[in-house]
């Protein structure tokens, strides 16, 4: 057996595989396709795009967060909880009042730090596996939302419903706000210590500890900035919806969603390996699905089963290359 | 030769996984303690009987979940597989009693089929299992949802109701004996032989410890990982049929059950990412998160705190066998 063989296969084919712009010509492909097809022209004028850019923005900013943990090797299921309890605590908090805006964003921010705070340190310093530990402060914060809120509670100001309504030109500050985050991501992955440590951390735990990186404080961080993802979300839908409700997070499934689209966007489950842009265009997949059943009228259940296989097989789509085992 | 070499070194793990096993019973028998206490008709063997066969859907979804654990491997279909299993039956069976029978088969193919394409998107396709599996969850909710028109409702005809419902009475020392509960003792020995009496078995635990090393010794690692992914949905239609019985159709009878039957497997001492485990800490583990549900109910907590508890229970489950493994080197 050669060195070459005791790598992950992946890491050679992979290499060769430009998928954040194959999924991206995919998504136009279809999306142009379907607009044709169903005649439905206006769909590629610039409204119908920006209706496109908008239906990435919940789901692509907390799988930008999704992005960091699956990359240090753990991962987050606790996100869609987390992002009902920011939801909820930012209208809760603000009561329509604007004067509240900044405190509701402060706590939502701080609490949703914390979270992530609990969760790394449940993984790194416990040794809890990551998909009990953040299923389980998921579960807390989903008994604890649900057994204080059973319905909307309070309501965001005018002003703050800007963040998901407002505009620059035709463009909406939810979408500039996305691609903003996404390239600090990018930044933080590609230009920082951080950035470097975290794939190392990702890509072989004991091997980045041994070289004298605190693997701990990096998995600890990486759940930060992933929860803080959340919390963003949180405050995107309680702008969006004018009102937070317990089951907004869950409802959109946005803890598998955010893991699928991380997968599908290039990044390796077990870590060390992927980027922003690859989930990014994963999302952009995503949202360009839904566009497309939308223009084609597909009812609600067909699309959910075709949702389910085409996870599937868009992950699929690469992983067949791969040679290593697979559990 | 392979698999017994493959085999030996988790005898020697054979005695901290007594020790861990012990720790879910006791915490099973505190908590039954205190319900007792707030109930002490749980006491009278009626009581019992009736507890295990409420918690018996769960002891068998862990039963099969399990398996594909001990492989390395998730199943999150299993709670969308239930509700499929109770719908389907309720759409198969359209209110005759005389359709039950075949409806109980064709739910069972139903099930084999769900394993099979498990298992052969994890092999073939490589897709890691939790994503898989995912898929297959979404997938079949919708399949759930288009089959029963979006409301189903109503209740299961009796004969099929018969195994998660019916109760044998005056049956000599316990009074009264449910089905359900025969149903459970049967999976899990059934299991129980499978996964830790059998070559398939150490066959599960070897793919689990070490996938290249199962391999290399002659394991058929992808044969042995379809399978426990059919046995864990075949557990799941089982679950589906039992909890039919107890209630009407619904479409979520099944949401959040694939959770709950890891967490019970998590709780027992099952090792996530494979290569560890015992029925017997599975079927402990889902009778103490079983406990857990009941004595949260009896203490009038607000029914969302179940959650609350489950998930602190699952960390310190885990927390704990992690920090005794450390401390055991």
């Amino acid at each position: 057996m050669t060195l070459a063989d005791t790598l992950p296969a992946s890491r050679r084919t992979r290499r060769s595989l430009p998928v954040p712009l194959l999924l991206f010509l995919a998504s136009a492909v279809l999306y142009v396709g379907a607009a044709l097809y169903t005649g439905q022209l206006n769909q590629l004028g610039a409204s119908g795009l920006v209706g496109l850019a908008q239906r990435m923005v919940g789901l692509g900013i907390v799988a930008l967060g999704q992005t960091f943990v699956i990359l240090a090797g753990s991962i987050d299921l606790s996100v869609a909880n987390l992002i009902s309890v920011s939801a909820v605590l930012a209208s809760f908090v603000m009561q329509g009042d604007p004067a509240m805006i900044a405190p509701a964003v402060l706590l939502v921010l701080v609490v949703s730090a914390a979270v992530g705070f609990v969760n790394g340190g449940v993984v790194a310093k416990l040794g809890v596996n990551p998909l009990i530990a953040t299923l389980g402060v998921g579960l807390i914060l989903q008994g604890l939302l649900s057994a204080s809120f059973n319905n909307f509670a309070g309501s965001v100001p005018e002003a703050f419903q800007g963040l998901a309504y407002g505009t620059i030109g035709i463009i909406p500050w939810s979408v500039l706000a996305l691609l903003a985050l996404a390239i600090i991501g990018a930044l933080l992955l590609r230009s920082t210590r951080f950035g470097a440590h975290l794939y190392a951390t990702g890509g072989n735990m004991d091997g980045a500890r041994l070289a004298g990186i605190r693997t701990d404080r990096i998995t600890i961080l990486a759940h930060v900035i992933c929860s803080l993802m959340a919390g963003l979300t949180g405050l995107y839908l309680a702008s969006r919806l004018r009102s937070g409700a317990p089951w907004v997070g869950r409802d959109g499934v946005y803890d598998l969603e955010s893991i699928a689209v991380v997968v599908i966007g290039g990044t390796l489950l077990s870590g060390g390996r992927g980027g922003v842009w690859g989930t990014l265009a994963g999302v952009l997949l995503f949202a360009t699905l839904d566009a497309v059943f939308n223009m084609l009228g597909v009812p609600a259940f067909p699309k959910q089963v075709m949702r389910g296989a085409i996870v599937i097989l868009a992950v699929a789509a690469y992983a067949i290359r791969n040679k290593g085992p697979v559990a | 030769m392979s698999v017994a070499a493959a085999g030996e070194p988790k005898w020697n793990g054979g005695m901290s996984l007594f020790r861990k096993i012990n720790i879910a019973v006791i915490v099973f028998v505190i908590l039954y303690a205190g319900i007792a206490i707030l109930q002490p008709n749980y006491l009278e063997p009626a009581g019992i009987t009736n507890f295990l066969r409420r918690a018996t859907p769960l002891a068998v979804l862990a039963c099969g979940q399990i398996f594909v654990l001990v492989a390395g491997g998730f199943d999150l279909s299993m709670g969308a597989l239930v509700t499929l299993t109770v719908i389907g039956g309720s759409m198969l069976t359209d209110n005759d009693p005389g359709n039950t029978a075949w409806a109980i088969l064709v739910l069972y193919a139903i099930g084999l089929g769900v394993g099979l394409v498990n298992g052969l998107v994890v092999t073939v396709l490589r897709v890691p299992s939790i994503i898989a599996t995912l898929g297959m969850l979404l997938s079949l909710n919708g399949v759930a949802m288009m089959w029963s028109g979006g409301s189903p409702r109503g209740y299961l005809p009796d004969n099929f109701r018969f195994f998660g419902r019916f109760t044998f009475r005056d049956v000599p020392l316990v009074g009264s004996f449910p089905v359900a509960v025969v149903v459970l003792v049967v999976v899990a020995l059934a299991a129980w032989w499978g996964l830790q009496k059998t070559v398939f078995g150490k066959r599960v635990f070897a793919i689990g410890d070490n996938p290249r090393a199962a391999a290399l010794s002659g394991v058929r690692v992808e044969a042995t990982r379809i399978a426990a992914f059919v046995i864990s949905a075949l557990a799941a239609v089982t679950g589906g049929i039992l909890l039919g019985g107890f209630g009407g159709v619904s479409v979520d009878v099944g949401s959040g059950l694939e959770l709950q039957a890891i967490a019970a497997c998590v709780i027992g001492g099952v090792q996530l990412m494979g290569g560890r485990g015992s029925v017997i800490g599975a079927v402990a583990g889902a009778l103490t998160l079983f406990a857990l549900f009941t004595l949260l109910n009896l203490l009038g907590l607000p029914q969302p705190l179940k959650d609350t508890a489950q998930g602190v229970i699952l960390i310190s489950a885990v927390a704990s066998g992690a920090w005794r493994r450390r401390r055991a080197g």
